[in-house]
């Protein structure tokens, strides 16, 4: 057995310090951190909204590119895993509702959930796997390769060059994907509500939307316009603080895709709290 | 801060008929400086090589003249603008009168080479499809590379690449251009086409052009004068003639290929190798 000489306890006194200052560095990051992408949103919707008004060019044509990418080529996996999200949370909320005899509720449950929470977080992680990790890849990439740099010495700002018709994109598409999420996971309730809870397709629709009011629908899609930002603006900016190097380009993408999920579930807290404290009033 | 450049110093320079006017320049990358007071000038219309080895900071140097790092110290004009206090919207229309050759190409991976060379002309013109199309033509005919339009740049080879990115430089007529190891990674023969091309452009449109190199062969081919960067300190400048006959060791020293003797020598490895192992 090798022995070895163990360090020198450390004083109570000095780890406290320790952990007040590892604490302290580390909201003091988040902060920095959190400046950064505020700045880099607010350059990128600069140049959406007001650099065409003053005459500088509105990169459309990328834009709809992105949005391609970003929307259209998450459909086909958006419409499973929503459908099937649909079921699941038919299933959950009928095993608690036939003890009280109330299984027709099963329809308002799904359609609620679905529509508040369920389609447009479902939606963010989908399009953070797809696109966001892509953003940070394909920033990161151009990064390590010098197209940044390059960008900037033809006069070229790489923000209004590649961050602001991702932006553009995102806050487009993400309400729309949220949209086709909303639909397919009431779908999704009603195959079960029609084979198991003895709806027919139209009382199981029509139920849905005597349970639905427009303020829920609303709610979901601002979030999602906000979720579509963030994962933006979180890709981009893991994409330009890549370091030198390909292993970089995958730490950055790895970093891009957990961050972008902490900031969607934030910012999902902050938009549900303020929904929930401007309705109580 | 800085005191921004008095107006005669500005005008001294756009008259004196100097391209870039470098005084006193000091870049740091965090604590650690990594250029120590470089001053030189480069007349318009000449060719000036930057020679140094690996991690002399020969490429932090260029990358501070074209507005890429922010020097802690110094001066930098290029045309008569001090890049320091250059106002952003000033600082692009400059950035259109200079063409960059990155030491990779930097093409853009997503776009076709023609797309690549068109880029700033769409983006800084209001030229249309078709006179933007020939003007590409022109331009990868330059560099001998017509017929590459549509060609992806993961398609090319490595000297294909780099004159792809020479092509994307001239696009806007820049009245300077700057290559960063223009011949690096190259095989002689490609290397050698990428000199003739330099010269070709210095000779056809009398651009200030300035190189980062550490080719020797190619650097005194292509240099009106050249200056020697070792270390972050600037030690040596001249015509080529001037530097061959230059009798400052360090200069000799790289002029003449000579092995840094702490890494050469055969006795001190293995003590280097285990100083850290030792109890």
């Amino acid at each position: 057995m090798v022995c070895g000489r163990l360090p020198p306890a450390q004083p109570f006194e000095t780890l406290k310090m320790s952990v007040v200052e590892t604490v302290g560095q580390a909201t003091i990051d988040g902060l920095a951190y959190l400046g950064d992408l505020t700045i880099l949103t607010g350059r990128s919707l600069h140049a959406i909204i007001v650099a065409p008004l003053q005459g500088q060019r509105l990169r459309g044509q990328r834009a709809v590119h992105q949005a391609m990418a970003v929307g259209v080529g998450a459909i086909a996996i958006l419409s499973l895993i929503s459908f099937f999200i649909g079921v699941i949370m038919a299933l959950q909320s009928a095993y608690e509702l036939r003890k009280l005899g109330a299984i027709t509720l099963v329809a308002r449950a799904v359609a609620i959930s679905v529509t508040r929470e369920l389609a447009p977080l479902i939606t963010a992680i989908v399009v953070i796997g797809r696109s966001g990790s892509a953003f940070a890849a394909e920033i990161g990439s151009m990064k390590v390769n010098e197209e940044i740099d390059a960008l900037e010495t033809m006069a070229l700002d790489p923000i209004q060059f590649l961050v602001a018709p991702k932006l553009l994109a995102m806050a487009v598409m993400l309400p729309c994907l949220t949209t086709w999420a909303d639909f397919m996971g009431i779908l999704g309730g009603a195959s079960f509500g029609v084979s198991v809870a003895g709806f027919t397709l139209g009382s199981y629709i029509q139920a849905t939307l005597h349970s639905l009011a427009f303020r829920d629908i609303i709610t979901g899609l601002i979030k999602s316009v906000m979720f579509g930002m963030a994962i933006t603006a979180v890709g981009c900016q893991e994409g330009l603080s890549t370091g030198l190097g390909a292993e970089q380009v995958g730490r950055s993408t790895t970093s891009a895709v957990v961050k972008s999920i902490f900031m969607v579930v934030a910012v999902d807290l902050v938009f549900t709290m303020l929904f929930y404290f401007t309705t109580s009033q | 801060m800085r005191p921004r450049a008095s107006r005669s110093e500005t005008e001294r320079q756009a008259n004196g008929g100097l391209a870039i006017s470098v005084r006193n320049l000091r870049v740091n990358y965090g604590e650690h400086e990594v250029l120590h007071n470089i001053s030189f000038d480069v007349k318009a219309g000449e060719t000036m090589t930057i020679l140094g080895g690996s991690g002399s900071g020969k490429t932090t140097l260029l990358r501070s003249l074209i507005g890429l790092e922010k020097p802690s110290g110094g001066a930098i004009w290029i045309r008569g603008a001090d890049l320091c206090c250059i106002p952003p919207r000033e600082m692009a229309e400059l950035r259109k009168k200079f063409g960059v050759s990155f030491q990779g190409g930097a093409l853009f991976g997503s776009m076709t080479v023609g797309e690549n060379v068109a880029l700033p002309l769409r983006e800084h013109t209001q030229l249309d499809d078709s006179t933007i199309e020939v003007l590409v033509r022109l331009k990868l005919e330059e560099v001998g590379l017509s017929g590459y339009e549509d060609y992806n740049p993961a398609q090319l080879s490595g000297g294909m690449k780099k004159r792809a990115a020479i092509a994307r430089a001239l696009t806007m007529d820049p009245e300077i251009l700057f290559f960063d190891e223009p011949s690096a990674g190259l095989d002689p023969i490609i290397a050698a086409g990428i000199d003739d091309l330099i010269l070709k452009l210095k000779r056809a449109f009398a651009m200030t052009i300035v190189v980062v190199t550490h080719e020797l062969a190619s650097a005194f081919l292509i240099a009106d004068r050249m200056m020697l960067i070792n270390k972050g300190n600037l030690i040596a400048i001249g015509t080529p003639e001037e530097m061959k006959a230059n009798p400052e060791p360090r200069v000799r020293q790289f002029l003449d290929r000579v092995p840094d003797p702490e890494v050469s020598a055969d006795e001190g490895f293995l003590d280097r190798l285990t100083q850290n192992l030792r109890l």
